[in-house]
């Protein structure tokens, strides 16, 4: 299939089926687009893509902003899921079933959570501690998961869990789908900076994996995580879409609208951090555009990476500019710390700011430190020697842990 | 002599150390910010009658101790190393010294005494929105009224001006800055608390409409105003440079216990350099800090240009310090239960409080006439 009937088959399907018509149109409008192939084109054909090139989605996307007045955004039906789990399923999910799973993630109908983190292994993933121990046909889990993001909700998890202690950390784990309704999973809400809890602590006792739901074999837990974590950091070190667009255009808007009394040389020294963080915010985007251009036509590979750490230490200086524009105003904190679920958004750019600046402050945290994709680039990317390693080749039972 | 502290110096920082780790530990702040009041009065008062510290720099002849810039220094520290909850920065430094530098003997006496026995809050009501920290800017105009006047307009970000009972107001007469004292219970005044972006710290909005005021200061009071700011510019860096020694311990603690790939994560470099110039800020904070104090006491002539370098020095040290603590705790510091977002909070409206630091290096810098010629 070619550009121009690819274009045809999105605007058929935005004719056929009208993600505009009155009612929440989600579930219908996204189950269509799915079975038409149209959700990732690159996928196979029956698991909701036509087995094209993956640049060609750009096409699909193109067509329904111009054609429909709802679009659905995939990072907010289902982020986990669609940013991380479908090429993993994809990848090394059971044959049977897998269609519906791709489905229903597309749709949103089930939410998909990251089970890697532990109280004791964030950077040092691959030192976790959650155990998985074989009977029968099944696995049986205990252990405990932290800062696990939308696991309230969520019907399916990614997990990596130790399946052989005795062996190297790398080598001793296995990577899951966890039924998060399954008897055993305990979730409890972990409150953040804002008081508001996004991500939870997931406890697992006696839990029981079929092994059907076992991604890869086992003992390759490490190979498929480091897949997941690649999609993820892809995922989080986009950019904005357009020129002066996301976090910068909020900046510019406070900088302009915000009535406050500055002297000259104050507003000099603002007006030369904004630009400043103007040229960064677009160069960011522009890198976006290339290593997608590269991925197009390649594989994902590290240059994810340069994104994200970029992403992150670019977002939080952007929001803490725009506290700066705010001036004494951010002593003020309208949205308040009430302990509640979920997350904050605001359509006013003052209070949204106010409150993104708190938020920021995880940006260099979550999917990765800034300080671990460094270390990254330099020993992937650069080809730097990695620092003298102590947990490598010992069996993991006996690295020291916190 | 400049950084000669005596024993007492050091006497009083072990009892108000050891007084705050009880009253003030971390559970207790957490309780007192999420309360209706913000502080708690009992504790407020036993900081009065038993340390002596509400009245630390009132003049003895009002009922204070008299006490220099030095032993309010090494309070204010010790307060910001907890995060204390309490109308100290507002009522017993600001207001207190705006009342002994330029309110009229007769007020001096009634207020004074009431303030250092801990008996009424006081907060100095002068910011308003356009330009809050600059004197010069007030525009509210007092309106004669038979013996006394009328105050009209709004005052914001009042420090805890939602829980004082004594309200000085600075506004105009005739064009020159003036106090006026304000019944807490003064027709046409309305107080809305604000919602604190640093939830361990009360400020409030203040209306007045027509609200009778009476007048307890005479002349014009600019330089008298400045010098009061100028101390608590100076407690306030000192808060700061206690919250920043302690957010240093604690980051230091975790980075030694933390093992992430079979080792501590302060052995990585990156957390260990990062670790040591928190420890250069931290040292030159106290520097800035303690020369802004013993100026304070012994060189009149050079307490505005130390004030203005130890406020922007803090400023940016304390913040910095606590957004890399947040980072080095990773996960755990972004979460709620963790005590690394309430100092983050802290430092950024102590930060912005007063006037930022590049506010105060350019004070600073007028000051000293850089580039005049
Ligand atoms: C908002 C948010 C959402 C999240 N959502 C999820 C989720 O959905 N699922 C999930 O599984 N996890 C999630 N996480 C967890 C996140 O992936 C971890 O917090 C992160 O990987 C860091 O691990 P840690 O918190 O244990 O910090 P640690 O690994 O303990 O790190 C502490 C500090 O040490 C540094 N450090 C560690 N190792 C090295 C090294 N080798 N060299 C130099 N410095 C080092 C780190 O950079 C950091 O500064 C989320 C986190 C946040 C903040």
């Amino acid at each position: 299939m070619n550009e121009s009937e690819l274009r045809e088959r999105t605007r058929a399907l935005l004719k056929e089926v009208n993600p505009d018509a009155k009612g929440d149109q989600r579930i219908p409008f996204r189950g269509a687009q799915f079975d038409r192939g149209l959700a990732w084109v690159s996928f196979p054909e029956g698991l909701g893509g036509l087995g094209l090139a993956p640049k060609l989605q750009t096409v699909v996307q193109d067509e329904l902003h111009k054609g429909a007045k709802t679009y659905y955004e995939d990072m907010l039906v289902n982020p986990i899921g669609i940013g991380m789990g479908a090429a993993v399923v994809l990848a090394y999910g059971r044959e049977e079933g897998k269609r519906e799973l791709l489905r229903r993630m597309f749709t949103g109908e089930e939410i998909w959570c990251q089970l890697f983190s532990e109280p004791s292994a964030g950077s040092d993933l691959a030192g976790l501690a959650t155990r998985a121990v074989r009977d029968g046909d099944d696995w049986v889990l205990n252990g405990q998961k932290t800062w696990t993001t939308l696991a309230h909700i969520s019907k399916w998890g990614l997990l990596v869990a130790r399946t052989n202690p005795d062996l190297p950390k790398h080598d001793g784990l296995s990577y899951f789908m966890l039924d998060m309704q399954a008897p055993g999973v305990e979730v409890r809400p972990l409150y953040q900076i804002t008081g508001e809890a996004e991500f939870n602590e997931v406890f697992l006792n006696d839990v029981r994996i079929p092994q059907k739901h076992m991604l890869g074999e086992e003992g390759q837990g490490w190979k498929v995580a480091i897949a997941t974590l690649m999609n993820e950091r892809v995922a989080l070190g986009g950019g904005a879409s357009k020129k002066g667009g996301g976090p910068i255009a909020v900046l510019l808007e406070l900088f302009e609208n915000v009535e406050a009394k500055r002297s000259p040389a104050e507003e000099a020294l603002l007006r030369d951090r904004i630009a400043k963080l103007y040229i960064e915010a677009e160069l960011l985007r522009l890198t976006g555009i290339r290593a997608k251009a590269a991925r197009d036509s390649n594989v994902v590979g590290p240059e994810g990476s340069v994104g994200k750490v970029a992403q992150a230490e670019i977002g939080k200086a952007i929001w803490e500019c725009c506290a700066d524009v705010l001036g004494p105003d951010a002593l003020v904190y309208e949205h308040g710390y009430e302990l509640r679920q979920g997350s904050t958004s605001s359509p006013n750019s003052r209070l949204h700011a106010k409150y993104t600046l708190l938020r920021s402050r995880a940006y260099s945290i979550e999917g990765g430190t800034s300080e671990i994709m460094r270390n990254i680039l330099g020993e992937r990317v650069l080809g730097l020697p990695g620092e003298p390693r102590v947990d490598k080749d010992v069996p993991w039972k006996e690295i020291r842990r916190s | 002599m400049l950084f000669e502290f005596s024993d007492e110096h050091g006497e009083l920082r072990r009892t108000v150390r050891d007084f705050f780790e009880k009253e003030s530990d971390e559970n207790r702040v957490r309780e007192l910010m999420s309360s209706e009041q913000g502080f708690d009065p009992t504790c407020w008062g036993r900081m009065a009658e038993e340390l002596g510290i509400v009245g630390l720099i009132v003049s003895e002849e009002h009922g204070g101790a008299g006490l220099g810039m030095v032993e309010l220094a090494i309070v204010a520290e010790e307060m910001g190393r907890v995060l204390l909850c309490a109308p100290y920065l507002s009522s017993a430094v600001l207001a207190t010294s705006v009342l002994e530098f330029a309110a009229d003997e007769a007020a001096q006496k009634e207020i004074l005494p009431k303030l250092a026995s801990g008996e009424a809050i006081a907060t100095l009501a002068f910011s308003e929105a356009a330009n809050p920290w600059d004197f010069s800017a007030i525009a509210m105009t007092a309106e004669p009224k038979g013996d006394a006047f009328q105050l009209s307009g709004e005052k914001t970000y009042v420090l805890d001006g939602q829980i004082a009972n004594e309200i000085i107001v600075v506004a105009r007469v005739d064009g020159s800055l003036a106090l006026f004292r304000v019944a807490d219970d003064a027709s046409g005044l309305s107080r809305e608390a604000l919602p604190p972006f640093d939830p361990t710290r009360r400020i409030a909005a203040l209306r007045f409409k027509n609200t009778p005021a009476s007048r307890i200061s005479s002349g014009d009071l600019c330089c008298q105003l400045e010098c009061a700011l100028d101390r608590a510019i100076i407690a306030l860096a000192a808060e700061q440079l206690g919250g920043a020694q302690r957010v240093l311990e604690t980051t230091i603690d975790f980075a030694k216990t933390r093992f992430q790939f079979g080792r501590p994560i302060g052995s990585f470099q990156v957390i260990k350099h990062g670790c040591a110039d928190m420890l250069v800020e931290v040292e030159f904070a106290r520097s800035a800090v303690y020369n802004a104090a013993f100026s304070g006491d012994e060189d009149p002539q050079s307490v505005a240009v130390a004030a203005q370098m130890a406020k922007s020095y803090c400023s940016d040290a304390y913040l910095d310090i606590a957004n890399r603590s947040i980072q080095i705790h990773g996960g755990m510091g972004f979460t709620w239960e963790h005590s690394a977002h309430l100092y983050y909070k802290r430092a950024k409206a102590s930060e912005i409080l007063f006037g930022t630091a590049s506010y105060h290096r350019e004070r600073m810098a007028a000051l000293l006439g850089f580039g005049a010629r």
